[in-house]
């Protein structure tokens, strides 16, 4: 119960920092804005607040790669291509590099994709080094402060140490070349080699379009009590578990599968949107990686997340208090589930429910297409811009090196 | 180095297909020199066979013999046991240092972990009943912010007389009536008064009920019945109009069948609205269904109610065609032909109860006063008799195009018996039983007499057991079985005289 009584106090002590007023009705449901320190930056606008300036790289970086395999455009990791497209046609792009605060490298490293359609990070270090070497030698500003003010969309599963083991990717560590820079990524984990300080953490990619198209009415009502549709036992590679989500995935089956309140099975069914939208908890467990699209389409669709991964960093976390919104349950604590989701007064859940039902914060979730104001696009711009201004080490001195170009695994060097 | 070698065959497994065996190529190509890692090979290779001889890796178990130290539950402690070589594994293994070092001021360790099962992995019936109010609340709450605001009391009004079926009919109106989330006053008229059988009945509701009797009894005509009704339904909104109750009024016919959504709908209405109905027709004629295959294709059920155009405006009505059944239909309550409805049936309208009031303000000025309909000679065949135009009248239920309930008549004979409130009242003290048993597979017809002795003896237990059973199907034959229980009687007495000569 000791680690149950601590978050009860940090909910306490961040509900203090942030005061609620529940504001006008939208859509018949009163919707609560969490005004103060935090809630208010989902609402900024970023246009006026920073220039971000847009490499133009050869079409082998980006055009050709998803000619190559357009399924790219639908993937969880779609978000480097739409922020791409994005920023060329945003009202903060710049086509004057001096006065940019911010440089973009459109370099789609996630798409290179097997028959399934997994990506195969293997050519994604070599691919990240020869853009990084295109733009130092064609354009001063990488040198000027080897990469400080520049900033890389790496959606894969662990980021920028590109690779989809874990313990792969700890040993890899971030590419040294991206050191300096400032990564948007889906990956989030405290105390992680894989998670820099001051790396902007995205929601993976949902397409926005088929998740509206199964919206049920609002008055249908809540009749799950917990939801779940995914692998509890990776029979592929790891068939006896343990090893994938940490064991947490298996616990929950063992534990649950036989509880008529938890509607948990690895099937795929047709209406899983629509169920989602029937529950109120959907349970967000990590899998091979802490993050999932899960927790957008719970946000989307009105169901509480119930996290299951300890020490995760969830999307915008500076923007959006997720300790408000969701539940969050330890690996070790999975056994106690049912008790721990019981023993949550109703007030809260139903607090919980009017804060997911802000429509600011489904936004803030979403890549549409065409970009709409407030949603993730706009947030990664205010998280970019709230960064500002740089601080004067981002500036080297001419001269100075700090980058070592040489370093990382020998397979790394060679040219893409 | 036989912990690395079995680590490393972790990963092997773990990893995917086009990823190769890399590492394994590297362990061979070192360990083909020395001879303890040829035997650490040997030795990986005979667990591997014992493995697939015993169908599953009992290393884990030698490797839980030989570290764990405490006594745990042995449901949980192979996985514990896994963790803990998980740990020593990620302590002793030099390769992983890395990992231990960077996740050492977190929680999260890389590696195999221990499934985590509690002692008792099934449902835990305080919690079921928690997450049930849970539920409930979270409903409530969806129902308050998306369903009807300020919803109005349901009148609901049931003409109904005593006779065979009404138990059926009226239990399940009562069922149905029970389930509305709102508040509810259910009027019940009867036909040849209060009767204690109706009352009975309609005391298990604990809804709020007004039961009145009405002089007359009901007549064995369907056309009758009909008129009676209708009259019987006026008499109950004067009853709304004297106590001035405030609502929407409904009918509730008691044979037929409400869908929920139809209570949510109805809601809605602001004067008089109209719903479509189902009209369910029930016919045991084989001819009449043969008439109906010659035709060019099977028809739908007919729906009556609001006919709607594109832009959602009633412009008429469908109603149902009586000519098809022309000569063909039931006059009498208990003929064997379809029951036909009138053109537009009471139950597919509801009415503000306001509309029934005297003297209030905002009637509006297209209303009758209900005054006017009581004197009048000729039936009143549906509440747009007292509409002065009908255009007001406001279609609901998607204008229309949902069906909402079900209109249907079914009555036994006439001359059926029941016992009174459905009690059977001094319990039955004559058994017979009888000579088809109800179960498929026992012998149907009696042995023949040398064995009958025997069988005596079992056919006093089953008396004895099914007493109560054989009484109630026998007043249920008609006429035509009679001439096989007389048979029947007369066979058991010999075999119960024959079993006293025995004894």
């Amino acid at each position: 119960m000791g680690p149950l009584k601590w978050a009860l106090l940090g909910v306490l002590l961040s509900a203090s920092l942030f005061a609620i007023d529940s504001v006008e009705l939208r859509r018949n449901q009163p919707t609560e804005r969490i005004s103060g320190s935090a809630g208010d930056v989902l609402e900024d606008d970023p246009v006026g607040r920073l220039k971000v300036f847009v490499y133009e790289l050869p079409s082998k970086y980006n055009k050709k790669i998803l000619q190559k395999d357009p399924r790219c455009l639908n993937h969880m990791f779609a978000a480097e291509i739409f922020m791409h497209r994005f920023l060329l046609s945003s009202p903060v792009r710049t086509l004057n590099p001096e006065e940019a605060d911010w440089f973009y490298t459109p370099v789609y490293t996630t798409c290179d994709l097997t028959p399934n359609g997994l990506p195969l990070p293997f050519k994604s270090p070599r691919m990240m080094r020869s853009a990084i070497q295109l733009i130092s030698a064609n354009w001063p500003y990488w040198n000027r402060t080897e990469g400080a003010d520049h900033f890389f969309v790496v959606p894969h599963d662990f980021g920028a140490c590109f690779h989809y083991q874990e313990e792969k990717a700890i040993e890899r560590g971030i590419l040294p070349l991206l050191q300096r820079a400032t990564l948007v990524q889906t990956f989030g984990q405290r105390n992680h080699v894989c998670l820099k300080e001051g790396s902007i953490t995205i929601p993976p990619y949902a397409p926005p379009q088929k998740m509206h198209t199964h919206l049920i009415p609002d008055k249908t009502p809540r009749s799950i009590f917990v939801y779940f549709r995914g692998l509890f036992y990776d029979v592929g590679n790891d068939p006896e578990g343990g090893y994938y989500a940490r064991g947490a995935r298996a616990a929950v089956w063992e534990n649950f599968k036989d509880n008529p309140l938890f509607d948990i099975s690895t099937e795929h069914p047709t209406t899983y949107y629509e169920d989602m939208q029937r529950a109120v908890f959907c349970l967000c467990p990590l899998g091979w990686a802490p993050w999932s699209p899960r927790l957008v389409e719970a946000v989307i669709f009105g169901c509480i997340p119930v996290i299951i991964a300890d020490d995760i960093v969830l999307p915008f976390a500076d923007a959006i208090p997720w300790e408000e919104i969701g539940v969050f349950v330890d690996e070790e604590d999975v056994p106690k589930l049912d008790t721990i989701l019981t023993s949550i007064p109703p007030e809260v859940i139903l607090r919980k429910q009017r804060l997911l039902a802000n429509p600011s914060m489904k936004q803030a979730m979403l890549f549409p297409q065409p970009a709409q104001p407030g949603d993730a696009f706009h947030q990664v711009l205010n998280g970019l811009a709230r960064k500002l201004p740089h601080d004067k080490n981002a500036f080297l001195k001419p001269g100075e090196k700090v980058l070592n170009w040489t370093a990382g695994p020998v397979g790394d060097l060679k040219p893409w | 180095m036989k912990l690395s070698a079995l680590q490393q065959s972790y990963l092997n497994r773990r990893s995917n297909s086009f990823r190769g065996s890399a590492q394994l190529d590297s362990a061979a190509d070192g360990s083909v020199k020395s001879p303890a890692a040829v035997f650490w090979l040997v030795l990986h290779g005979v667990c591997c066979l014992i493995s697939l001889v015993l169908g599953f890796r009992f290393s884990r178990l030698v490797f839980f013999f030989i570290f764990s130290t405490s006594a745990t539950n042995l449901y949980t402690a192979p996985f514990r046991g896994a963790a803990e070589i998980a740990s020593h594994l990620d302590v002793r293994v030099p390769g992983n240092m890395t990992a231990v070092v960077a996740s050492s001021t977190s929680r999260v360790v890389v590696g195999r972990h221990g499934i985590r099962i509690r002692p008792w992995p099934h449902p835990d019936p305080v919690e079921v009943m928690k997450a049930h109010q849970i539920l409930e609340r979270v409903q409530r709450e969806q129902r308050a912010l998306f369903g009807v605001k300020n919803p109005r009391t349901v009148i609901a009004v049931t003409p109904t007389y005593a006779r065979t079926f009404q138990k059926l009919h009226l239990t399940g109106v009562m069922h149905s009536l029970m389930l509305v989330p709102y508040d509810l006053v259910w009027i019940v008229v009867e036909a040849g008064g209060v009767t204690n059988e109706t009352a009975s009945i309609i005391a298990k509701s604990g809804l709020r009920t007004i039961h009145v009797g009405f002089r007359q009894t009901m007549p064995n005509s369907w056309e009758g019945r009909h008129k009676l009704e209708s009259r019987m339904r006026l008499h109950a909104l004067g009853i709304v109009r004297e106590q001035k109750l405030d609502g929407v009024v409904m009918f509730a016919d008691d044979s037929n069948m409400h869908s929920m959504e139809l209570f949510d709908e109805i809601q809605n209405v602001k004067w008089i609205g109209a719903v479509s109905v189902g009209i369910l027709l029930h016919s045991t004629d084989s001819s009449a269904t043969i008439q109906r295959e010659g035709e060019e294709e099977s028809t739908p059920m007919p729906v009556q109610g609001p006919a709607c155009n594109a832009t959602n405006k009633l412009v008429g009505w469908h109603t149902f065609n009586s000519l098809r059944y022309a000569g063909r239909s039931a006059v009498y309550i208990d003929d064997r032909a379809p029951v036909l409805p009138r053109k537009l049936e009471w139950s597919g309208f509801v009415l503000n109860s306001r509309l029934v009031w005297k003297d209030v303000d905002d009637k509006p000025e297209w209303v009758k006063d209900l005054d006017e309909l009581d004197g009048a000679g000729e039936e009143v065949e549906s509440p747009l008799s007292l509409l002065k135009t009908t255009s007001m009248v406001e279609p609901l239920g998607n204008c229309g195009r949902q069906v909402l309930l079900w209109w249907l008549r079914v009555e036994a004979r006439s001359d059926s018996k029941f016992p009174a409130q459905w009690i059977i009242d001094p319990p039955l003290d004559i058994t017979v039983p009888s000579k088809r048993t109800p179960w498929p597979d026992a012998p149907p017809e009696l042995p023949s007499n040398e064995k009958m002795s025997d069988g005596a003896q079992t056919q006093d237990q089953q008396i004895n057991k099914h007493s109560t059973k054989t009484k109630t199907p026998r007043t249920r034959r008609s006429r035509t079985k009679r001439r096989h229980d007389t048979k029947v009687i007369g066979v058991q007495a010999s075999t119960l005289s024959v079993s006293e000569q025995q004894n």
